[in-house]
């Protein structure tokens, strides 16, 4: 990729951080982990590679993203409110008494949501729906849905798999956390994945897309651009750090953190400098 | 039967799903079929501690609760005694099937533990809000329901399920609540508890809202009104007869609970009233809509559920005696 618009999507990575922990700050705990570790990959599709249009949210032709694991809210209301969905302010509301920003994303509530998800597994199928809708209505829009590795846990997701494959849905990607982590610990600990999420898709009749640095937009940004030009549905297998960018929750790979008034302001204090780093050199 | 009431209405420092996780400990020492189940959720109702002392007793079945619940029903089967634990919603709703087939219909005792019982979900939000959970497993003919108002009486029933020949499920409160009863106190499976007697009416509570009806007894005695109060901590099956004899000197009843109207402890007691002793009754809880999030007082408040809320509806229910 193109060096400036590599360091600007790197730019916009460490704002959807700083963001994000801004916005979970405002409720004081919540899902860190699972949001850093995505955050990379939603500055590729805003930054570069969605179609679409925050002033017209409901566009026929959008590109839609689908957070089926919802409980990464946080991260994909940094994303749009950097993309100009709505000012970022109103987001430092997490899951307040009759906020617009609870901790799963909800259709209902913020606007540039495509899909109500929090109960996990669920998102990936709905996200299969709307490409086969899509399709059948000639609308050449993408699909992207991200799963999180433990949320693959659900016999849900493969049914959602056979189904995409089954139906040749090629505009739509599925991008796979693999953080290594779900609630209770590793994944390996709690739930293995027999020979691996990537086989799994893989044996499914998915095109798998390895990304050995899901935490790198370059990488992710070729990775999606490969993913649109194959036949049938890809898995985007985002190798990721839970918590990613934020020493705090990295050293642990907690899933939800609880950190005191000192360790937000360290956390935020991190960020902002990282940022201005970034922007210093850029 | 052996209770005592906690005089001082204070935040019990417990959380409240220790009361299930220390009696499990205490299960598994007395049974060595006793097994605890999870669906990635551990963390959230501490049994790491069982874990600790059990590492084989305490499995993990990831996030895939229909299955967690099917292995429970083919373990139970070998004779095993599984409790199953995920959130209320994905306990009941997500794998309703499982439990209505694989543990109710081929009468396998599996006990399934939904923790964060309505309002009690809080900042998990709307998907993670259960309103109509204990309402399913209502209607599996066989199961019991239960839906415990704090640490001890949910550690004194939990301890109960183990007679229990088939599926059984029990609400689990996690964290903050007020201590409604003192340490030792020992609740029966189907025995209501009659909290306070009175003559003007009966208000039938359980769950969080056992304590809000404390509070609304005692307003409504501050004003000349004498409430009788049943913890109905059992929704299914029914202390019909507390239920019965209490209605019949009061002749008007209140239920309140942290669930759906159309499908909970309500609907449960008219069921009989309306058979049995037709009186006027009115509906605390959540009246057809969705969860939401936000702080827990709040939402007690919106869904109607105060002590003021249930006060008022007893005024209601005493005015069409007519
Ligand atoms: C059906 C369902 N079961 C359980 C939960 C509770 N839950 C929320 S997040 C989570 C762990 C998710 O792990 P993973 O998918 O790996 O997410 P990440 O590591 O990306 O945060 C669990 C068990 C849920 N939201 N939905
Ligand atoms: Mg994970």
């Amino acid at each position: 990729m193109e060096e400036t618009r590599s360091r600007e999507l790197k730019l916009l990575a460490q704002k959807i951080r700083l963001e994000t922990l801004k916005i979970i700050a405002s409720r004081g705990n919540g899902h860190i982990g699972g949001s850093m570790s995505i955050a990379d990959a939603l500055a590729v599709l805003y930054g570069e590679v969605l179609n679409v249009d925050p002033k017209d949210p409901l566009k026929k032709d959008r590109d839609w993203c689908v957070l089926s694991k919802g409980h990464a809210g946080p991260a994909m209301y940094a994303a749009l409110g950097l993309k100009g969905y709505f000012p970022i302010e109103e987001a430092y509301t997490l899951n307040d008494y009759r906020s617009h920003f609870p901790s799963h994303t909800d259709r209902s509530l913020t606007r540039g949501v495509d899909l109500t998800t929090g109960s996990l597994g669920q998102g990936i199928s709905e996200a299969a729906g709307a490409a086969l809708g899509n399709k059948m209505q000639g609308i050449k829009s993408y699909v992207y849905v991200f799963v999180g590795d433990g949320e693959a846990d659900e016999g849900q997701v493969w049914e959602a798999a056979q189904f995409a494959a089954h139906y040749k849905l090629d505009h739509l990607i599925a991008l796979i956390d693999e953080n290594g982590r779900q609630l209770d610990g590793s994944c390996d600990e709690v739930m293995s994945h027999g020979r691996g999420i990537a086989a799994k898709f893989d044996a499914f009749g998915w095109n798998v897309i390895e990304v050995k640095d899901g935490n790198d937009v370059d990488e992710i940004c070729d990775a999606l651009l490969l993913a649109k030009k194959q036949e049938g549905p890809s898995a985007v297998i985002l190798h990721t750090v839970k918590g990613k960018g934020v020493t705090y929750v990295e050293k642990t790979g907690a899933h939800s953190s609880k950190p005191s008034k000192e360790e937000w302001a360290e956390m935020l204090k991190e960020a902002k400098e990282k940022l201005a780093a970034m922007e210093g050199s850029l | 039967m052996m209770y005592r009431l906690s005089e001082k209405h204070e935040k019990d420092l417990r959380p409240c799903c220790d009361g299930y996780a220390d009696a499990l400990l205490e299960m598994m020492k007395e049974n060595d079929k006793v097994i605890h189940i999870d669906c990635d959720l551990m963390g959230c109702i501490d049994v790491g501690k069982v874990k600790a002392v059990f590492p084989d007793r305490v499995l993990n079945a990831g996030i895939a609760e229909a299955n967690a619940i099917g292995v429970a029903a083919g373990m139970a089967a070998t004779g095993m005694i599984p409790f199953v634990h995920s959130f209320g919603v994905f306990a009941s709703r997500r794998a309703f099937d499982q439990a209505y087939l694989s543990a109710g219909y081929s009468r396998w005792p599996v006990h399934v533990i939904g923790s964060d019982p309505g309002v009690t979900a809080a900042f998990n939000g709307a998907t993670h809000m259960p309103f109509e959970d204990a309402g399913l497993y209502l209607d599996i003919p066989n199961a019991t329901v239960i839906d415990p108002c704090d640490y001890n009486e949910a550690f004194s029933l939990s301890r109960k399920l183990l007679n229990e020949k088939y599926v059984t499920y029990m609400r689990l409160i996690r964290r903050d609540h007020i201590q409604v009863y003192e340490d030792g106190s020992e609740f029966e499976i189907g025995k209501g508890i009659l909290l306070k007697e009175g003559t003007d009416v009966t208000i039938i509570a359980s769950g969080i809202l056992v304590y809000n009806a404390l509070v609304a007894a005692e307003k409504l005695e501050a004003m000349g009104i004498s409430a009788s109060l049943i913890d109905m901590h059992t929704w299914k099956p029914l202390d019909e007869d507390l239920l019965l004899k209490d209605v019949a000197k009061t002749g008007a009843v209140v239920t309140a609970e942290n669930h759906q109207v159309s499908c909970g402890l309500g609907s449960a007691v008219a069921n009989v009233l309306i058979r049995k002793l037709p009186v006027p009754q009115e509906f605390i809880g959540n009246q057809g809509r969705f969860g939401q999030c936000g702080p827990q007082a709040d939402l007690e408040r919106e869904y109607h559920m105060t002590a003021d809320d249930i006060a008022a509806a007893a005024l209601r229910a005493i005015d069409r005696k007519g």
